[in-house]
């Protein structure tokens, strides 16, 4: 089985999805650069989960999309909030917690 | 551990009676020293149980009383806790199963009497008695403890029981350290039971509250001295040789305290010390009784005299708690009329303690001059005259009290009015038991001839420890009418004299004025025998100057030098402290640690900028270096 290729595709993933967190300025954006990262451990679970043959993998799996599920909503409510009072999605403008 | 009381058919020592043996019950081993252990328990007979109803029924009946009397006093409940803890340590004492109990119920009752006696210690007066007692109560207590050392040395046991079997199975071993102990131990009965020569604090007792006077010094505690000779009493008999001589220490301190007391009584104003002196004479009576041998009559008195006794202490303070709070007789007088209930359990009870016929005290009284009469091997009969002036005296002066007391004109200020209910029902209950007391231990002549003889001797046959008594040898005289008849007459002939020359101014009437001999006696008698000024100028003097002068000394220069250094080191140590320490370390410290935190805060809240991204690159970083780390090291 081609373990190397799908871990490679996880580390891509999971490194482009850093690369949103960390660089896109957008709100939204960010949140689905997290689905990005989320993914990628996705993937790597299923993979081990076949490469030893156990049903556990893919059972983890389907938690860390549930537990996405419930984030991203929360996350969209806390974007649709910021728009909301501040006219704006972009992370660069909300430093309140600055000391 | 229980070993069962019973009856036992062997007879020993010409007993006609059976045996009866004590219950005793040892509970716990309450500590060990050395190898020796030290046990808990009780031991219960015929004694302890006579002993037992006297405490409690008196200590119930004097309970009732009090709510009256110390109604609304600052400190009741003080006085309520102090009375009931007195009564507990009374009833521990009497069920003592070893020595080291006794000694410890005994010095319980002592701290007890000396809480009341102080009860009203705003006054002077009230605090000088109760430390009297509690320091006369001392020296004899120093007796206690070497004569139950003794007995320990000898017998290797703290156990009661063990003490007087081993002495009665073997009556004529260690004679000399019975002596010696039993010496010893008279010190702490003369001390504690108001015997001479200390029986001085007892009438200065009187300044604590009437209840407790009527429950500790007169009916309970005092008596503890007779109890415990009784219940030791192989070790006193044996000790003293009460069988075979016919004088003995015992006998003497007894006898003669109850002469002198009586004679004290006369000259007494106040009721109650009146009453005192007359306690130290009964008590007298009692240790004289044990000291010629007879043991049934001394504990019979005890019974008797608790009763009649505390019946006359709770008269004389409802008198007192309706005439202004006086005991002064002068200030009394014709108060007949307007007491009725305290009047007439007040002449019961003279009478019982005069000893006239058919009340309690003349069974017992003349109990203790048939012991006095026919002794044990020889008679008594010094021990007899004593106890005959005394029934004569006792008679007299409960009279003269009756009088000044009771009859004649009011002499007070204010309204006289009876007491209340709660004082006047325990009076009538102890004037009934001053009635009747007598006959738990009638003669049998005296009951055959109505067909109970079987209820004869009761006290005799089972408050008796004949099981310790009968390896003693230990005789009963046979009743004897004449001398009854002289005891009677005796007491009544007390009352005709003082009757005439009070009621109808008959006989030497100011003699005391006149005759240079008569006043000279009458002044020995007000000042006490002058045994208060021997003990305060003389013997306390002698030895408390010297000692307050070195105290003095020591006070100023050692004491108080080494004060003022301590306080001089204290004062530089602290300005040392305050510069060094406090102001240099701590106070350094604290701000080192304030300008650390600081400039710390300073240099960190660089990197709390309040953007997510930037924490989230500061997150991935470290993480992403100590993946580095962790790929490097492992």
């Amino acid at each position: 089985m081609l373990l190397n290729q799908f871990l490679i595709l996880g580390a891509f993933l999971f490194a482009v999805g850093v690369y949103g967190v960390l660089a896109r300025r957008n709100g939204v954006m960010v949140l689905m650069s997290i689905e990005l990262m989320l993914n990628a451990v996705n993937i790597n679970l299923v993979v081990f989960g076949v490469q030893h043959g156990v049903v556990s993998g893919q059972a983890f799996a389907l938690f860390v999309i549930a537990v996405a599920a419930a984030e991203v909503g929360v996350g969209l409510a806390i974007v649709l909030l910021l728009y909301r009072n501040r006219t704006s999605i972009d992370v660069e403008d909300f430093d309140l917690m600055r000391g | 551990m229980v070993s069962e009381g019973k009856l036992s058919d062997e007879h020993g020592g010409g007993h006609s009676t059976p045996l009866i043996r004590p219950v005793i019950s040892t509970f716990s081993h309450w500590w060990s020293n050395g190898g020796i252990e030290f046990a808990v328990g009780t031991l219960v007979d015929g004694q302890t149980v006579l002993l037992l109803i006297v405490v409690a029924s008196i200590s119930l009946l004097v309970h009732i009383y009090s709510t009256e009397y110390v109604k609304g006093d600052s400190r009741y409940i003080h006085y309520y806790a102090f009375l009931s803890l007195f009564t507990a340590a009374m009833l521990f004492f009497v069920m003592a199963q070893n020595i080291i109990q006794l000694i410890v119920g005994w010095e319980l009752v002592g701290v007890c009497s000396f809480v009341l006696i102080g009860h009203w210690w705003e006054e002077k007066p009230n605090t000088d008695a109760a430390l009297k007692a509690f320091l006369t109560n001392r020296v004899g207590d120093i007796g206690l403890i070497v004569g139950m050392i003794v007995l320990w040395g000898t017998f290797q046991t703290f156990d009661i029981d063990a003490i007087n079997t081993l002495i009665s199975a073997n009556p004529d071993a260690h004679h000399f350290a019975l002596l010696v102990a039993a010496c010893c131990l008279m010190a702490a009965v003369a001390s504690k039971s108001g015997q001479f020569p200390l029986h001085t604090w007892l009438p200065d007792a009187m300044a604590g509250p009437t209840p407790v006077s009527a429950l500790i010094h007169a009916a309970t505690m005092v008596v503890a001295g007779v109890y415990m000779i009784a219940r030791l009493y192989p070790v006193f008999y044996e000790g003293l040789s009460v069988g075979t001589s016919s004088i003995n220490l015992m006998a003497f301190i007894g006898g003669f305290t109850a002469l002198i007391g009586a004679a004290l009584a006369f000259a007494q104003w106040d009721i109650k010390k009146v009453l005192a002196y007359s306690t130290v004479s009964q008590l007298g009576y009692m240790v004289m009784a044990l000291g010629v041998g007879a043991w049934t009559a001394a504990i019979f008195h005890l019974f008797t005299h608790a009763f009649f006794k505390a019946c006359l202490f709770l008269g004389a303070g409802s008198v007192s708690h309706a005439a202004h709070h006086t005991f002064d007789m002068r200030e009394m007088g014709g108060l007949k009329k307007v007491m009725p209930h305290t009047y007439r359990t007040f002449v019961i009870s003279s009478l019982a303690l005069a000893g006239i016929f058919p009340f309690a005290g003349f069974w017992s009284k003349d109990e203790i001059l048939l012991g006095s009469l026919v002794g044990q091997k020889n008679g008594y009969p010094l021990m007899l005259v004593f106890g005959c002036a005394v029934a004569f005296m006792t008679a007299a002066y409960m009279t003269r009290v009756i009088w000044y007391t009771f009859h004649g004109e009011f002499r007070g200020h204010g309204h006289p009015h009876e007491s209340p209910k709660a004082m006047t029902v325990p009076l009538w209950i102890l004037a009934g038991m001053a009635v009747l007391a007598g006959a738990f231990n009638l003669p049998g002549p005296v009951l055959e001839p109505i067909g109970l003889e079987g209820l004869a001797h009761r006290i005799q046959t089972y408050a008796e420890p004949s099981v310790y008594l009968s390896g003693l040898g230990l005789s009963h005289p046979d009743p004897s009418l004449s001398m009854a008849l002289i005891g009677l007459a005796l007491a009544i002939s007390g009352i005709v004299v003082t009757y005439l020359y009070y009621w109808r101014r008959v006989g030497l009437h100011g003699l005391t004025e006149r005759n240079r001999y008569a006043k000279n006696g009458y002044t020995l008698l007000e000042n006490k025998y002058y045994l208060d000024h021997l003990y305060n100028d003389v013997v306390v003097q002698t030895i408390k100057r010297p000692i307050a002068n070195w105290a003095n000394r020591f006070n100023q220069n050692v004491l108080d030098g080494a004060v003022n250094t301590a306080g001089e080191t204290a004062r530089d140590t602290g300005r040392w402290i305050y510069k060094w320490i406090d102001q240099g370390a701590i106070d350094g410290s604290v701000n080192a640690a304030a300008r650390g935190a600081d400039s710390s805060g300073e240099s960190l809240r660089v990197i709390q900028s309040g953007k997510v991204q930037n924490y989230g690159q500061l997150l991935f970083g470290s993480a992403a270096v100590l993946a580095i780390v962790f790929v490097i090291v492992v």
